[in-house]
């Protein structure tokens, strides 16, 4: 019986020592949440907004990032793609149909056998069969918009000129939309609702706020057109004023905002002119 | 008819066994052949699926696309977790039960050619301890399949609509397994003797091949769910049962599985070895136990040394199959798990070797070798702390710049596969080296040519390491990332060569050897029992911990890409929650084990009782 219960405490120890290390030694990271359907409201979109939508998608839901990294090296980076197309298109090996850099990605994505970039094909093929998976099958399942969405921001990465354009139809679901994402929601109808929203006040001076990192709001329409105000939200560090630093102001904004919710906002500004004013 | 000469009965016995396994195999074949479709030729079923597809006829619907409350639920029992619990107390007990058969076979088999009875007794006293676990991996099936059908009955409906026959002929197939099991065990003092001898090891052989076809038939349902085939993108039966058996991951699962199940096998029956040892109270009873538990430990650590390489090629297969799915295995969130993964390999190595050092105690003449003992500890412990180090480190933004980036400057590059390949080559062919000097201990070469044989040992050895080394640096810190694993099957090679190579070498340099000091069974110290608990735990647990990532990596699908998980459960756990699961299976896994090797004893107890029956 002795021998029983020392064999047994023993043992115990033994598991305890290895749920110990599985919970308290190894980072408890939590596997994503299954996707979630939701429908794209496309007619209210920006071209900016169509162009992180396809990048969400890249990072998320199309899983592309999983190999086409530069760390993993298992397909080429993306950030190359939209340069090597006219090589590829010309290559003796391309066996697709496409003329044009969105028809070639189009076509890579439901038809990736269309054309393997040497090195990258499965073992055995000879480069001829590609492993990346038709996108829009069901283990991704990408939609129609999606997959313009991927081209729009692929050519936006690559900085060609967007060629698709955003589909009025939103076909099936785009999915696991953060909250404050653009598309996740319905446009805010006041100026105060995007400035509280957007935590403007945060760093500037503006609508009552009195945040001090970045420059005072309140007089901005008397010294800046609104060209100048739109290029400082959606690319902030183009002109940084002085006395303060670059990189701190969010650059996805352009992003986030709905189009109306982004003229509403440089209206506002455009139309401060003295100390105080409040919208 | 009587049959005179020696060569003669045993000429009719090769015959006899020979003969009752080609009418097993046929037997087998012929059930195989009754599956549905497997009359015509797989592409022939892809044209055919293909073209009732395009035509929208099929006898057969697609998978129900399921909410979360197309899922029974019973209270607020996770039902995740009882299915799980089920399935993986089911997987241990049939693991058990379908690896002590194989080494039974060839212990008996060992016996028959040695004449030495002790093998016989040992293969006896295996299979009796494994003949309880028959009944619980039953119940525990039972107990699975109900959970299923209570919990996930959209699921088991599809499964059974594809599976359908072979469903059918897996519980035929049981009673087949339960009626040779019975006549083997119950028939095993009976059946001895020239010929009845060679008939009760046919039958060792035709349980195995039963339990070895059954195995491989639930390994087909449960791979169907990893990589479906047989079925179009929309999940429509083709018709074809032998496609959706023969998926893309079947056969490396079977060979994992039967490799695995026999080093879990061999760890379990260690244990009990060692129980009984530790309890034993006569020198006779500790050298019994100290011979079981070292011949338990032999065939583990037998199995256990193939194995990675049998984990290799399942992982590679996975990569083929779904590139996805292999960087979700092991560059995702499951890439932390691979590091507990090596603690617990590393455990099983260690122990065994730990185990071995204590063994060479059984003989004086190992005394030679003991200051070679520790480098093979260093060696072992070195490998491990590389399998070990992780790759990318969960880190915080003030840690990320101290480092200088997400990987550390001289212990990142440890951390890449080919690093790690390395490191469990090495020591697979340390412990075989540990192996050699164990086997060395007791004796003496004569061999005029001993010096050129051991000088070759050393070559061998020095070469083969050297060649591992050289294949990890080179493939891993010297060519592109691609290329990067490249150097994993001659590395493999190398290692089974010296392992081998190094084997026959001994065999021919220790022929007509002297014994320099017997081997004394029984004298090994009480701390090296608990290696052998060390190791049965390990396994136990490893197994629980594989089980958890196999299934993880469909991730939120019930069959991959065609039928998709919408209960509430979808989402993988984590890993301390999958831990904490499979540390409680463990617990009650052991609690059930006790209670077999428990009844095995009481069948051998008498109790007397003077005076209670009437005296006749």
């Amino acid at each position: 019986m002795r021998n029983l219960a020392k064999t047994v405490f023993f043992s115990l120890l033994v598991i305890l020592a290895f749920a110990g290390f599985a919970n308290f030694v190894v980072p408890q990271l939590q596997p994503a949440a299954p996707p979630e359907d939701e429908v794209l409201d496309l007619s209210a979109m920006t071209m900016d907004q169509f162009v992180a939508l396809g990048g969400r998608v890249v990072e998320g839901k199309g899983t592309c990032m999983l190999c086409h990294n530069e760390v993993g090296g298992r397909a080429p980076p993306l950030s190359e793609t939209v340069a090597q197309i006219p090589v590829r298109l010309a290559d003796a090996r391309y066996e697709g149909s496409a003329t044009d850099s969105a028809s070639y990605l189009y076509e890579s994505m439901l038809e990736p056998s269309a054309f393997v970039v040497a090195g990258f094909g499965k073992a055995g093929s000879g480069d001829t069969e590609s492993p990346m998976p038709n996108v829009s099958g069901s283990s991704i399942g990408m939609s129609e918009a999606e997959i313009l969405a991927v081209i729009a921001y692929l050519q936006d990465l690559g900085g060609e000129d967007i060629s698709v354009e955003i589909p009025e139809d939103a076909g099936a679901a785009a999915e696991d939309e953060e909250e404050e994402d653009g598309e996740g929601r319905e446009p805010f109808e006041t100026v105060e609702e995007i400035i509280d929203e957007f935590t403007c006040g945060a760093c500037h001076m503006v609508a009552g706020e009195e945040g001090d990192l970045g420059p005072n709001l309140n007089a901005i329409g008397g010294s800046r057109a609104h060209d100048y105000l739109r290029r400082a939200i959606l690319d902030p560090n183009a002109d940084i004023a002085e006395g303060f630093e670059a990189d701190l102001m969010p650059d996805d904004y352009g992003e986030q905002m709905f189009a109306s919710e982004l003229e509403m906002l440089i209206d506002f500004l455009a139309g401060l002119q003295g100390e105080g004013s409040e919208p | 008819m009587r049959i005179s000469s020696r060569s003669a009965r045993k000429r009719r016995n090769v015959i006899v066994a020979v003969g009752a396994f080609m009418m097993l195999a046929l037997l087998l074949l012929a059930v195989a052949a009754n599956l549905t479709g497997l009359e015509i030729s797989p592409a022939f079923a892809e044209e055919t699926a293909a073209a009732a597809s395009a035509e929208g006829e099929s006898a057969y619907a697609p998978p129900p696309r399921l909410s979360a409350e197309d899922y029974p639920r019973v209270g607020n029992i996770s039902s995740r977790a009882i299915v799980w619990l089920a399935a993986q107390l089911h997987l241990w007990f049939a693991a058990f039960v379908l690896a002590v058969p194989i080494f039974v076979f060839i212990i008996e088999a060992i016996g028959m050619y040695t004449r030495d009875e002790r093998y016989d007794k040992m293969a006896y006293e295996f299979i009796k301890v494994s003949i309880t676990a028959y009944s619980l991996t039953a119940i525990l099936g039972g107990l699975l399949l109900f959970s299923l059908i209570l919990f996930y009955p959209d699921l088991w409906g599809y499964l059974t609509t594809v599976f359908k026959d072979t469903m059918f002929y897996y519980a035929l197939l049981f009673f087949a397994e339960s009626a040779i099991l019975y006549i083997y065990y119950y028939g095993w003092n009976w059946l001895q003797g020239d010929f009845r001898k060679w008939l009760h090891l046919t039958l060792g052989l035709m349980l195995n091949a039963v339990g070895t076809v059954l195995m491989f038939l639930a390994n087909s349902w449960i791979t169907f769910m990893m990589s479906p085939a047989g079925v179009d993108a929309a999940g429509v039966f083709s018709g074809d049962a032998w496609a959706a058996m023969h998926n893309h991951l079947w056969n490396p699962i079977n060979i994992h599985r039967v490799v695995a199940n026999v080093a879990f096998g061999g760890s379990i029956v260690g244990a009990y070895a060692a129980f009984k040892f530790l309890n034993a109270t006569t020198p006779e009873e500790k050298a019994h136990y100290d011979w079981m538990g070292y011949n338990a430990n032999f065939i583990a650590i037998s199995a256990l040394l193939p194995l990675p390489f049998a984990g290799y090629y399942l992982t590679a297969e996975i990569y083929a199959y779904s590139q996805q799915m292999g960087i979700t295995l092991m560059g995702g969130v499951f890439a932390w798990l691979f590091i507990i993964q090596a603690v617990l390999i590393g455990s099983l190595f260690l122990s065994a070797n730990y185990y071995l050092w204590c063994g060479m105690g059984r003989s004086d003449g190992a005394e030679r070798y003991n200051k070679y003992v520790k480098w093979l500890a260093l060696g072992i412990v070195g490998a491990f702390l590389v399998w070990f180090t992780p790759h990318t480190l969960v880190l915080t933004n003030a840690e990320l710049k101290a480092l200088g980036g997400p990987y550390h400057k001289i212990l990142g590059p440890l951390g890449i596969m080919p690093a790690k390949n390395t490191a469990v080559n090495v020591m697979i062919v340390l412990t075989s080296l540990s192996f050699m000097y164990y086997r060395r201990s007791n004796k003496i070469a004569t061999v005029s040519w001993v010096a050129i044989g051991n000088a070759a040992q050393i070559a061998l050895f020095t070469a083969g390491l050297f060649n591992i080394f050289f294949l990890g640096i080179y493939h891993g810190y010297f060519t592109n990332t691609v290329y990067k694993v490249a150097a994993s099957i001659p590395q493999v090679m190398t290692t089974l060569i010296i392992i081998v190579a190094s084997m026959v070498l001994d065999r021919f340099i220790y022929r007509g050897a002297k014994e320099v000091a017997p081997l004394r069974w029984g004298r090994v110290p009480a701390r090296a029992q608990y290696a052998l608990f060390l190791l049965a735990v390990a396994f136990t647990w490893l197994m629980g911990l594989m089980g958890y990532i196999r299934s993880g990596i469909r991730q939120h699908w019930h069959v991959k890409d065609i039928m998709r998980d919408a209960s509430v459960d979808a989402q993988t756990p984590t890993m301390g929650y999958a831990a904490n699961m499979v540390s409680l299976g463990v617990i009650i896994f052991f609690v059930m084990v006790i209670f077999v090797f428990w009844l095995s004893q009481v069948s051998g107890k008498k109790s007397l009782a003077p005076g209670y029956w009437k005296a006749g």
